[in-house]
């Protein structure tokens, strides 16, 4: 073994060094390495996470009660807006992107991405921008909603709305930087043994998400660039009062918003593709099936944007058009869950922390997904829009979806990202106080929406008062449920017991490097030998397991 | 075999007794109720099978303690995968044509033969002859008449949404309220729109409801079928007391709403009316008042007194 002096300078040297090298500096530096980006990514989504999960637990606080008293309605309005965008682009986005960085290099077996030093500045647009955001809170909140809708988003205060507009066309700059650096990377950057059919599915998850982040958010910067107009200069694109049209702002929001909430479950869905078949010690059931799903859509969340426009000002035969494109979109959707149900169907299940959320991943996506294919029947539709079931629908989407999938591959690639292993027992606590108080806080809000409580509001009808107190008390839980992940997640990274290579003895490549992966990621670069899902066959995982756990050893201990 | 009678029997007693949904007072929500009950149905077969599925491989293919081995190398199924594609797209198909007829017996198809008519269609110098009724796209945005009326509606009222009020005029009498008034099992056609910010017309118990934009008018029709008094609430967001902007509708029988129009016309003039409306000359606090004290809600003094130092922020009332 190579023992090495050389300093890990943000340009790796060139020979391979074994170990870990890494300072903990490093994470606060400008690095290029997609390790460091990718866990700087993760780190700093969940931080924003905490804030957004306070911001939504003082709204359910408000809402225990019909009265406004525990804040005001203006506050509210502005605790509103934050938690949607906090959670979405500083959370969600964010999170899937490291995923996507730390992952992708090492599941294709290249030592970095495509473009390191563009991958880096992506990364650092998001602390501005978070913070830009979060700041407007203690001077003058938006307070429009996360989708602003003009003309109310131009005549609540000009400085919460620029600062709102500013910090959303940085975040979005830094998610097509990301989004173009992970295409070319998957597309340009495998091993010369893996062609695209043998590709981990996160990586095809990637390529659809990708492909969405590139066409669409450059049509959300336009809307805002506009509405900043409206609001600063006084032009009247959207602003009625001029004779703007408020609608196709909607038009335009809604075009890059919808495909967001594929860029926002995408990268799980990929993830999930990757966790089920190691912990069930099955192949992932219909490989291209799953594959080209996530392309199908890609296409179709291009093309459905107008069902969140339903009761706007949508003619008829829109309606129509975007209703069965909608309905249509269940069935790719639907392909996957079904193939996931039939991966863990004749398998061994181990019921790691992992696995866990998967399998809450999926029961609660399937919910969600339910509850879409309802809204999207225009009659229906029309009963319930902006009303709780569509708040119920959403979360158990982006809940259940996301932040479940979140979660699970953190417990699944913790090992690897740190080299030691988390603990268990903590993580099923975590696990079963999130399900717990996930169902609680939004199954609930089905009914509430249906029964006629309209959503972004501080003051309700007391007649559903019950329903909200039991929601208030879910969101509690959800919020103790936190405790055990934090804890548990520093503990274990500094004290968990040291993981080898390959802890799940799964077959994708990123398991066939140490963990911490070296600082270029692999030794020499990998040859594939197996599909990445062949369980079954009795291969062994890696060439020669003892060799990689007693390098992970020892860098460790010098340190 | 028995299993799947069990679910479609729970699925069905299910569909039909869910308890979900307020009572239905207008010919459009017995239909849309028709279309959630199909929907809730189905829904419900789903989510025993899918669920059903996930715990039963749960329990059965769990890892036993020991147990070091991979499960049966099965990489898909190609007929399984069809039928699981088939299936999920003849449904959805199922529903968007259900949903599809329900919608047009709502009378949404009808808008498409009015074309939108903005005050005068504009010339385009290259194609002069060029007219809205060319356009066949661009209609009215709502819901029309229902295609099983004859006629038209009997009664139309222009409903304007402002923060944080909803005002009703009777062109024909002239009357002017805060309170929606209709009588029962005639068509009604209400003309929206709205004064300073997008709201949205919502009545829960008819399962309508449509967007009020600033510029440009939208519309419902509607028929009451079960008289009683119920919320109208505002489903767009406003402003901070977007969730006080409440009022309600009643509905009468035929021959009380002719009398209550008949003392409405006999109070005469509208300026009292109008004058105790949100809009004209009131603070925030005092109307959100009006919508509050329906509700029971107490909103504590500060709140209100600081709404009161705000400056009026609205423009007056229309006329
Ligand atoms: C931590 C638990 C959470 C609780 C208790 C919670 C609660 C709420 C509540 C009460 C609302 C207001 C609904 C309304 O009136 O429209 C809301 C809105 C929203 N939530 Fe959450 N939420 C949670 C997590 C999340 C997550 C993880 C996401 C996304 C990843 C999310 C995304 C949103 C969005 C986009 C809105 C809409 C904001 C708007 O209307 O502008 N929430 N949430
Ligand atoms: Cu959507
Ligand atoms: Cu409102």
């Amino acid at each position: 073994m190579t023992t090495s002096e050389v300093k890990p300078a943000a340009a790796p040297a060139s020979e391979a060094i074994l170990g870990n090298e890494r300072k903990w500096t490093d994470y606060f530096t400008f690095s290029t390495d997609h390790k460091v980006i990718g866990i700087q990514y993760l780190v700093t989504a969940f931080v924003f996470y905490m804030i957004g999960g306070a911001l939504a637990t003082a709204m359910r606080t408000e809402l225990a009660t019909p009265a406004p008293d525990f804040v005001t309605p203006d506050v509210y309005n502005g605790l509103l807006t934050l938690h949607g965008t906090v959670m979405l682009f500083l959370w969600i986005v964010p999170a899937g992107a490291g995923l996507a960085n730390y992952l992708i290099p090492l599941m294709i077996g290249a030592r970095d991405m495509a473009f390191p030093r563009l991958n880096a500045i992506a990364f650092w647009l998001i602390p501005p921008s978070g913070i830009l955001l979060i700041s407007s809170f203690f001077f003058e909140p938006p307070t429009a909603g996360w989708t602003s809708y003009p003309p109310l988003s131009l005549n609540t205060g000009m400085l919460g709305e620029g600062i709102w507009i500013l910090s959303i066309l940085i975040g979005g700059t830094a998610s097509i930087l990301g989004g173009l650096n992970f295409l070319v990377t998957i597309l340009k950057m495998r091993v010369p043994s893996m062609p695209l059919t043998k590709m981990p599915l996160f990586c095809w998850a990637m390529i659809a998400t990708s492909l969405l982040i590139l066409i669409s958010t450059p049509v959300l910067a336009g809307a805002l660039i506009l509405l900043a107009f409206d609001l600063i200069a006084g032009t009247a694109f959207f602003n009625p009062t001029g004779g703007g049209n408020p609608v196709v702002y909607q038009h335009m929001f809604w075009f890059y918003s919808h495909p967001a909430v594929y860029i926002f479950v995408l990268p799980l869905f990929g993830a999930i593709s990757e966790v089920i078949p190691v912990h069930a010690r099955k192949p992932i059931f219909g490989y291209r099936a799953i594959a080209y799903s996530s392309l199908v859509i890609s296409f179709l969340g291009l093309i459905v944007w107008a069902h969140h426009m339903f009761t706007s000002g949508t003619p008829p035969w829109l309606r129509m058009f975007f209703m069965i494109t909608t309905m249509v979109i269940a069935v790719p959707t639907g392909i996957k869950v079904f193939g996931w149900l039939a991966t863990l169907w004749g398998g061994k299940i181990a019921f790691t922390s992992a696995m866990l959320f998967a399998l809450g991943f999926i029961a609660t996506f399937l919910i969600g997904g339910i509850s879409g294919v309802m809204l999207a029947a225009v009659p229906f539709d029309i009963h319930v829009h902006d009303t709780y079931f569509v708040v119920a629908h959403f979360h158990y989407v982006l809940f259940g979806g996301s932040v479940f999938g979140v979660y699970m591959a953190v417990y699944h690639w913790f090992p690897k990202m740190t080299g030691r292993m988390m603990n268990e027992t903590w993580g099923r606590i975590h696990f079963a106080l999130t399900f717990i108080g996930m169902n609680l806080t939004f199954m609930p809000m089905h009914e509430l929406g249906l029964m006629g409580m309209n959503r972004r509001i501080a003051l309700y009808d007391p007649q559903f008062t019950d329903l909200n107190v039991v929601a208030t008390i879910g969101s509690y839980i959800m919020a103790v449920s936190t405790i055990p992940f934090i804890i548990n997640a520093i503990w274990s990274w500094r004290y968990g017991q040291k993981a080898p290579a390959n802890p799940w003895r799964a077959l994708t490549l990123e398991w066939q490097t140490l963990s911490p992966p070296i600082i270029e990621n692999f030794e020499e670069l990998p040859v594939l030998q197996t599909g990445p899902y062949d369980y079954g066959l009795g291969y062994i995982p890696e060439k020669d397991p003892a060799e990689l756990y007693s390098h992970a050893g020892e860098p460790a201990a010098a340190t | 075999m028995l299993l799947g009678i069990v679910v479609t029997l729970i699925s069905l007693w299910y569909g039909q007794n869910h308890g979900l949904l307020p009572v239905a007072a207008s010919a459009e929500a017995i239909l849309v109720d028709g279309l959630f009950n199909v929907m809730m149905t189905i829904s419900c077969g789903l989510f025993l099978l899918v669920e059903g599925a996930l715990i039963f491989s749960i329990i059965r293919f769990r890892r036993r303690e020991g147990d070091d081995e991979d499960g049966v190398h099965l990489e898909g199924n190609i007929p399984l995968e069809i039928v699981w594609t088939a299936i999920p797209a003849v449904i959805v198909f199922g529903i968007s044509i259900y949903s599809f007829d329900i919608y047009s017996e709502m009378g949404g198809l009808d808008l498409m033969n009015h074309n939108s008519t903005p005050t005068e269609a504009v010339k385009i110098a290259y194609a002069p002859d060029l007219e809205n009724g060319d356009m066949p796209l661009l209609s009215d945005v709502g819901l029309g008449e229902p295609p099983s009326s004859a006629g038209q509606p009997a009664l139309e009222v222009n409903v304007s949404g402002l923060q944080y009020a909803f005002i009703f005029t009777y062109p024909d009498s002239g009357i002017v309220d805060g309170e929606l008034h209709i009588p029962s099992g005639q068509l009604v056609r209400l003309n929206l729109q709205a004064q300073d910010v997008l709201h949205a017309f919502w009545l829960p118990e008819f399962r309508v409801k449509q967007d009020m934009i600033p510029g440009q008018e939208t519309r419902l029709v509607l028929e009451a079928t079960r008289e009683g008094t119920y919320p109208v609430v505002c489903a767009e967001l406003c402003g901070p007391y977007h969730g006080g902007m409440r009022t309600q509708l009643i509905v009468h029988s035929p021959e009380e709403y002719d009398d209550w129009v008949q003392s409405k016309v006999a109070q005469g003039n509208t300026a009292e009316t109008l004058a105790n409306l949100p809009g004209s000359d009131r603070t925030d606090a005092q109307y959100l008042a009006n919508f509050v004290e329906p509700l029971d809600l107490d909103i504590d003094a500060d709140a209100l007194a600081q709404l009161q130092a705000m400056p009026h922020a609205h423009m007056a009332s229309h006329s």
